[in-house]
């Protein structure tokens, strides 16, 4: 097939960018959108033009790097990874607009590549269990109970791309961040931080830039991994209980 | 072809000298014992630099920082949590005997041992399967979700090429989990400032002082900064080197630079030509391909594998009848059926596939049919147990596998070869640590489903942490070293020329063109099975692929950045050099073992027949020139409680 692609150009963070529009011939429906791109950057090479920068690696819809905005929607039309979606997601002749993630807490780093780092320092705020290296008890010591182990790994499954945020109107992390608390909070291994945990998650979100959260909803429609919307909910109580605790103290 | 590369001289024997003689189950305690300490108030003063963030990478970062030494620590991707080791879906071996099935660390040790095909260290596996209970500890600690059973208690499951259930997962993303939990043990430690971690930044060379690894050249890939680190040793994590074959499971961006720039500061690369080829891949749509994607093997538990009996049978599969499928590991092999190892079940496809009994697009792809097990467990179950990954299959292939069979093939998937390292990770330059799939230890010549995330585990949590502390604490006063001494300003021009060279040729070609040539060439004389003859034509092709690349390469833009072109271009000058030494080592070893098939040595009935008489050693390579023949060095393998015997699935 035969597309006409819409590309966010930017040379670097502080210049400025425009959308440049760019005629790909031979398409399949086989393709993903990310081989479909690498068509279109071999093409530019040879022209002696700028290939477009945008984040990949795995190709699996696993290691969260891959982040385009496609045809408005983070992630583009199917709920998936941008590297997972074929271009039989596209009819002949279309027009595809393809961006960057657009939040505050993410500059553009270049084209359609951009700056995660604030969702580092959110884990490393507080989003892990303090178990040092040889410190372990025996596996078995401590039953989870299989819903609790299920919920957990169901929040586990972030893969950290930010689709979250690009889709959310107010570039809110909370569907992101809570994702990480849920998963550790629940654990009994978890439990002794619990409320250091999410006290100094939720701060060093708000303090990334991030932007509050008004239940939208769309973050949890364009997360590819199924994240559900009630685990901001989860957080949310999380975070009262832990400040009435803190307050008691 | 150039004679004189292949024309390599064998130098002096290398020997492991650090593993502790004596029973082998005591080797890894008598080994920590004797291995020096280093006061916990002089750690902070020592530096250790990490390359990779990923299994290994990451837990070694995180374990030596909690122990107190000083880390820098770096990765391309943007964030440590990408790291490829993410991708892994199948599970995590483990000697705990949860089961009560016979296993114990003694029948993990046994089976690593034979499942590499008697070509890895016995010292090191039999460390390697004693350390699996305890990373299975760790882990839980730290919060990995491990699928549980309904009394709360951790669930196992059997995985290819064992008849124990020691595999612990996480649904089909054991790897994820495990890798977030070593990110999130290394982000503690960024936060308490122990870790100075530098994302989006690459290793382009080592920093080798006075015969010691003292830094590293790296690159910042936003601004083309090219910068020096120091340090008092240097632990490279930075995974294999499947990409060298264009097309693999492995990451887009994950490279040899790091290995093979140590390798040419003077760190043997051992058994480079021991590939392993995953037989559960989805096969490739046609030559826009960029990477395959594997499907896990715990897939082979449940499913069955076959091919229509006749050739150029291209009825649909749910249209041939049950008489006429040949089911053909569970013919060849009874007792194992379809969970042979890998090596074997990836031939067998390929075999299938070259009699033209293959199906799909080409013909280069088996079926793997779930319709038995949908009848015997129900859908649920299946689901449960393999749904993401039936998505995943359905999201590629626009077909559903719970009505029509899945079609797998082969593909490139892991390297068990890598630098040589002994007994305590440590490379021939000393003060160079390697880790993880990077190193060469414990898989032998193949390597067992589920192993892959054991050995990284292991490496960067337990054994890393133990042994680097005798180097610094034998070398616990390193002069200060700048970027001003004559050393470091040689390698920093090195690494400047390289790229400038790459920008200011503006040929014709791109680098993509040249990886996937050098890929195909790869796949067809270096892959699953190999000749004289082909390898010797790969090695006369080699040659000129580089020489065209250093003519017609067009790199666009500039160094000073982001430039993922010429990120990608730099690699494949390291790949068009590694390549020609796996050619060469799987020319040398005239044996077939494991993942190296050699077509001129196979039993009557077409199996692998190894020569121990003339092959029991790990081939570990010496560098001399680009293009110039390396020197042979022989680690001569001893087996004293595995004893080598013709591996048979039968």
């Amino acid at each position: 097939m035969k597309l006409t692609l819409r590309v966010w150009r930017q040379r670097n963070t502080g210049a400025p960018g425009a959308m440049s529009t760019y005629e790909v011939d031979g398409i399949s429906a086989d393709m993903s959108f990310l081989e479909m791109l690498d068509t279109l950057n071999e093409e530019l090479i040879l022209k002696g033009e700028d290939p477009v920068a945008f984040d990949h690696d795995c190709r699996e819809g696993i290691c969260g790097a891959c982040s385009l905005v496609i045809n408005g929607d983070a992630h583009g039309p199917e709920r998936t990874t941008s590297c997972q979606l074929h271009m039989r997601s596209f009819s002949d002749g279309d027009t595809i607009d393809v961006e960057p993630w657009r939040a505050a807490a993410f500059p553009v780093v270049k084209d359609l590549v951009v700056d995660r780092s604030a969702f580092d320092r959110i884990i490393q705020s507080g989003g892990y269990i303090t178990a040092p290296t040889g410190a372990a008890p025996e596996a078995h010591a401590t039953p989870v109970p299989k819903p609790d182990a299920d919920f957990a790994f169901e929040h586990a499954e972030c893969i950290g791309c930010g689709a979250c945020v690009a889709a959310c109107p107010n570039g809110s992390a909370m569907l992101f961040t809570s994702a990480k608390i849920n998963h550790l909070n629940v654990l009994p291994q978890g439990a002794p931080e619990r409320e250091t945990r999410v006290l100094d998650m939720v701060a060093q979100m708000d303090e990334e830039g991030f932007g509050g959260c008004t239940l939208t909803g769309e973050c949890a429609t364009a997360c590819p991994k199924g994240i559900p919307l009630v685990s901001i909910t989860s957080m949310n109580k999380e975070w009262l209980r832990a400040t009435r605790k803190a307050g008691k103290r | 072809m150039s004679t004189d590369y292949t024309s390599y001289a064998t130098g002096e024997p290398v020997a492991d000298t650090k593993a502790p003689k004596g029973p082998v189950n005591e080797r890894w305690d008598t080994r920590r014992f004797e291995a020096g300490l280093v006061n916990p108030a002089n750690r902070r003063k020592h530096t250790v630099i990490v390359v990779g963030t990923g299994l290994a990478g990451g837990a070694a970062g995180a374990t030596l920082a909690e122990q107190g030494y000083r880390v820098v620590q770096f990765c391309y991707q943007d964030s440590p949590r990408r790291a490829h080791s993410i991708a892994a879906q199948g599970g995590i071996n483990a000697a705990k005997n949860y089961r009560n099935d016979g296993d114990s660390v003694h029948r993990l040790f046994y089976d690593t041992v034979k499942g590499g095909d008697f070509r890895a260290r016995e010292s090191n596996v039999h460390r390697l399967a004693q350390i699996s209970v305890e990373i299975i500890d760790q882990c839980v600690a730290q919060g990995v979700p491990f699928a549980r059973e309904y009394g709360g208690l951790l669930d196992t499951r059997s995985f290819g090429g064992v008849q124990v259930s020691r595999t612990f997962y996480a649904r089909g993303q054991t790897g994820q989990q495990l890798l977030l939990g070593a990110y999130q043990a290394l982000s503690r430690q960024i936060a308490a400032g122990t870790v100075e971690m530098h994302p989006r930044t690459e290793m382009l060379d080592l920093i080798v002082v006075d015969g010691r690894a003292r830094g590293i050249v790296a690159r910042d890939l936003i601004t083309g900064r090219i910068d020096t680190y120091f340090a008092d040793a240097v632990v490279l994590a930075s995974g294999g080197y499947g990409n060298v074959f264009y097309l693999s499971t492995n990451a887009m961006n994950s490279n040899a630079t790091a290995i093979w720039r140590a390798h040419r500061r003077g760190a043997y690369f051992a058994n480079p030509c021991f590939t392993q080829i995953h037989p559960t891949c989805i096969p490739r749509t046609g030559d826009h391909q960029a990477k395959l994607t594997l499907m896990s093997e715990s897939l082979r538990n449940d499913g069955r594998i076959w091919v229509p009996k006749a050739r150029g049978d291209d009825r649909p599969a749910n249209e041939i009848p049950e008489d006429e499928r040949d089911y053909y590991l569970e013919r060849i092999y009874p007792s194992f059926g379809n969970l042979v190892p890998r090596d074997i079940a990836s031939r067998a496809a390929k075999n299938v596939c070259d009699e033209g009994r293959g199906v799909g697009p080409g013909g280069q792809g088996v079926y793997l049919d779930f319709a038995d097990a949908v009848r015997r467990m129900g859908r649920a179950k299946v689901e449960e147990k393999y749904g993401n990954l039936f998505d995943m299959y359905e999201r590629i292939t626009a077909e559903n596998p719970y009505e029509v069979p899945m079609r797998i093939y082969p593909a490139v998937h892991y390297t068990m070869g890598g630098l040589w390292v002994d007994y305590d990770l440590q490379t021939t330059v000393p003060g160079l640590f390697a880790i993880g799939e990077a190193n060469f230890s414990d898989h032998g010549a193949n390597r067992l489903g589920a192993s892959a995330l054991m050995q990284g585990l292991a490496d960067g949590y337990f054994v890393l942490p133990s042994t680097i502390n005798d180097y610094l604490a034998r070398n616990p006063n390193h002069d200060e070293i700048t970027e001003q001494h004559p050393v470091v300003q040689e390698v920093l021009a090195d690494t400047e020329d390289r790229l400038n060279l790459l920008l200011s040729v503006d040929g014709d070609r791109t680098p993509d063109s040249f990886h996937r040539e050098l890929g195909e060439l790869m796949w067809e004389f270096c892959g699953m099975a190999r000749t004289d003859a082909g390898l010797r034509k790969a090695l006369e092709r080699i040659p000129q692929i580089r020489e065209e690349f250093w003519r017609r390469i067009k790199v666009p833009g500039t160094g000073e950045e982001f430039n993922q072109s010429l990120e990608k271009a730099n690699r494949i000058v390291d790949y068009l050099e590694l390549a020609e030494l796996m050619c060469l080592d799987a020319l040398h070893r005239e044996e077939s073992c494991g993942g190296h098939f050699r077509e001129e040595s196979q039993t009557p009935d077409g199996e692998a027949a190894r020569d121990d008489e003339a092959f029991s050693y790990a081939a570990a390579w010496e560098f001399t020139a680009t293009g110039g023949a390396p020197v042979l060095h022989k680690e001569d393998l001893v087996f004293e409680y595995v004893h080598p015997t013709q591996r048979s699935y039968a």
